[in-house]
């Protein structure tokens, strides 16, 4: 194992997630419920892409086999993906998109306040610039939830159906593995426990506050996303994305 | 242009010894140059043409999304899908602007987009055409946002105070669209193998006529063109735009190393400008008409995105109801 072999698999996760979720909102594109919303919901995946961009540009320069950023996206099969299984999800109706983006925007806004601290240079200052993003994405969802939960009765009903569709998949932001451990020892990354801590009272506030019940704590069963044993759906979504830099190898576009 | 065929309600133009006092002094502050403001006295006419252009230019924008939409998932690079999701949002950005524009005449949002759906308003005609490879993308900014700025330059100095200033906005972020669309096929055919070469020229084939149908009929056949003209809605006639586009579009096609599917194609010493084919006016009528190849699909998208979205929207707004009530009542 080399110094960085942990780093270059979190780097891959955060990276992956990124980019998974991104690719995600812009299946919304001509499809949201408004116009302002189709903005945002691409403004919010721009910058998904765009952080997704600067981790995996580090984890290539870390991996240091010729590979850059675009090929990690783009030529990797869905068992060598590292993102969490909440984000490759199909995104439903806007229930399900919201419920999914708000579990996501609020682990990553607790993961990246930890990480601007990180002991790794390069690490604390893209978190720094994600944060600045991740701070309205999740200030957004959080007030969507909320605006369903407590709206229509019709709303309530899709909200309560969004959260439960995709809760099963949050136990992945609750449990870090033993490469997050080593990496929080290094005070590389912020501890699990703590992120689990702060991720739980976040979704416990706004729920509440959207009239929603928590449900009781997700549990892991086979699928594992850090681990690349994904859900049929990522392999169909890389399909799309990839399509292009498979078809046509090393072409320059 | 994303507005073509605009109707003005006139068979002709008025003197301004038949006008009313009223549109007599409207018609001088027009011909003096003085931009009309949301409060000033306005004809029905001119209001109402207005609506009408300024709605089909922000329907354009949306319905405009949509053939981009359909490679934004399959972008090939980081840097090409960031470029091209901007690229989307910012039109969606000018939809809700030109909206809030045409909103400052007296038009409610919704129910001019309850005409896009139901097929009573137009929207460029250009929307219409699938996008079939990743050229496209780079086609579509480059000839498709090419001929909507030499429109919209034109219109930053449009009669009409609001619409001029969001044309001025506009025109600004629509230029830096044309310029990366241009840099995707030049990327393509200078570093691209023959495939990709080859997606080019297939992209410029299918969209070279349709983008030069985007400045409506000729003026022949333009019955609305005078009004809108007297009005200095618009400034120059469909076919001085259309070849002003031809010009300054053909130096670029040579450098591209591409050719346009129209053999009449060639340069005109004698008039200083490049002479071109006949356009198929049966095709563009047709495609205005509704039997586009994607007509359908497009209003299908917009319509379902609405209506799918009904309960979302209407969940915000009793949201906010409810927001207010407990505050009225703290």
């Amino acid at each position: 194992m080399t110094k960085y072999d942990d780093l270059i698999e979190y780097l891959l996760r955060v990276g992956d997630s990124a980019v998974v979720k991104g690719q995600r909102l812009c299946e919304w594109c001509g499809n949201a419920p408004a116009l302002e919303e189709e903005m945002a919901l691409m403004n919010v995946g721009l910058d998904l892409i765009g952080q997704a961009r600067n981790w995996l540009d580090y984890a290539a320069e870390l991996i240091d086999d010729g590979r850059d950023a675009d090929q990690l996206a783009y030529c990797r099969d869905e068992r060598a993906y590292r993102n969490l299984l909440l984000v490759e999800q199909p995104n439903g109706d806007f229930a399900v998109t919201m419920a999914k983006q708000f579990f996501y925007d609020a682990w990553q806004y607790h993961m990246l306040q930890g990480l601007v601290e990180s002991s790794d240079e390069r690490v604390a200052a893209i978190a720094a610039k994600a944060l600045k993003e991740v701070t309205y994405h999740l200030r957004r969802s959080s007030e969507w939830v909320q605006r369903l939960g407590d709206g229509t009765e019709e709303s309530h009903q899709r909200m309560v159906a969004g959260v439960e569709e995709v809760w099963r998949f949050t136990c992945e932001l609750t449990v870090g593995d033993e490469v997050e451990q080593r990496l929080a020892e290094a005070g590389v990354i912020p501890a699990p426990e703590a992120i689990a801590e702060a991720w739980k009272a976040t979704v416990s506030e706004v729920l509440t506050a959207a009239t929603l019940t928590v449900p009781e704590e997700a549990r892991s069963f086979y699928l594992n996303g850090r681990n690349g044993v994904h859900s049929e759906h990522l392999g169909i979504l890389l399909a799309e994305m990839q399509f292009l830099q498979r078809a046509y190898p090393n072409a320059t576009w | 242009m994303y507005a073509q065929m605009v109707e003005t309600g006139a068979k002709r133009v008025k003197t301004l010894e038949e006008m009313s006092p009223e549109e007599r002094a409207f018609q001088e502050r027009i011909d003096a140059e003085v931009k009309i403001e949301p409060k000033n006295w306005m004809p029905d006419a001119y209001r109402k043409t207005l609506i009408r252009q300024i709605s089909q230019h922000a329907h354009s924008e949306i319905v405009g999304m949509l053939p981009e939409g359909n490679w934004v998932t399959r972008a090939p690079t980081f840097k090409r899908k960031l470029q091209l999701m901007a690229k989307i949002q910012d039109e969606a950005g000018h939809g809700m602007y030109l909206y809030s524009a045409m909103e400052t005449l007296g038009a409610d949002r919704d129910e001019e987009v309850e005409k896009l759906h139901n097929g009573r308003a137009k929207y460029s005609s250009i929307f219409n055409y699938p996008t079939l490879n990743w050229a496209d993308m780079g086609a579509v900014g480059w000839l498709v946002d090419g001929a909507a700025i030499v429109n919209q330059v034109v219109l930053q100095r449009t009669s009409y105070g609001p619409y001029s200033r969001a044309m001025i906005r506009i025109c600004k972020e629509e230029s830096f669209h044309q310029r990366q669309g241009y840099e995707i096929l030049l990327t393509m055919m200078q570093e691209g193998n023959e495939a990709q070469k080859e997606m080019v020229q297939d992209a410029i084939n299918r969209l070279w006529w349709p983008a030069l149908m985007m400045f409506g009929p000729s003026d022949a056949d333009s019955p609305n063109s005078a009004q809108s003209m007297a009005w200095k809605i618009k400034r120059h006639t469909n076919d001085e735009l259309r070849q002003r586009f031809i010009d300054q579009t053909v130096p670029q096609l040579e450098f591209l190393g591409c050719t346009a599917p129209d053999p009449d194609l060639k340069w005109n010493e004698e008039r200083g400008h490049y002479d071109f084919g006949e356009i198929q006016w049966e095709e563009f009528y047709e495609v205005i008409k509704g039997n586009g190849p994607c007509n359908r699909e497009r209003i299908e998208t917009r319509r379902n995105a609405i209506e799918d979205g009904t309960w979302v929207r209407e969940a915000a707004v009793a949201f906010a109801e409810k927001k207010k009530k407990q505050q009225a009542a703290a």
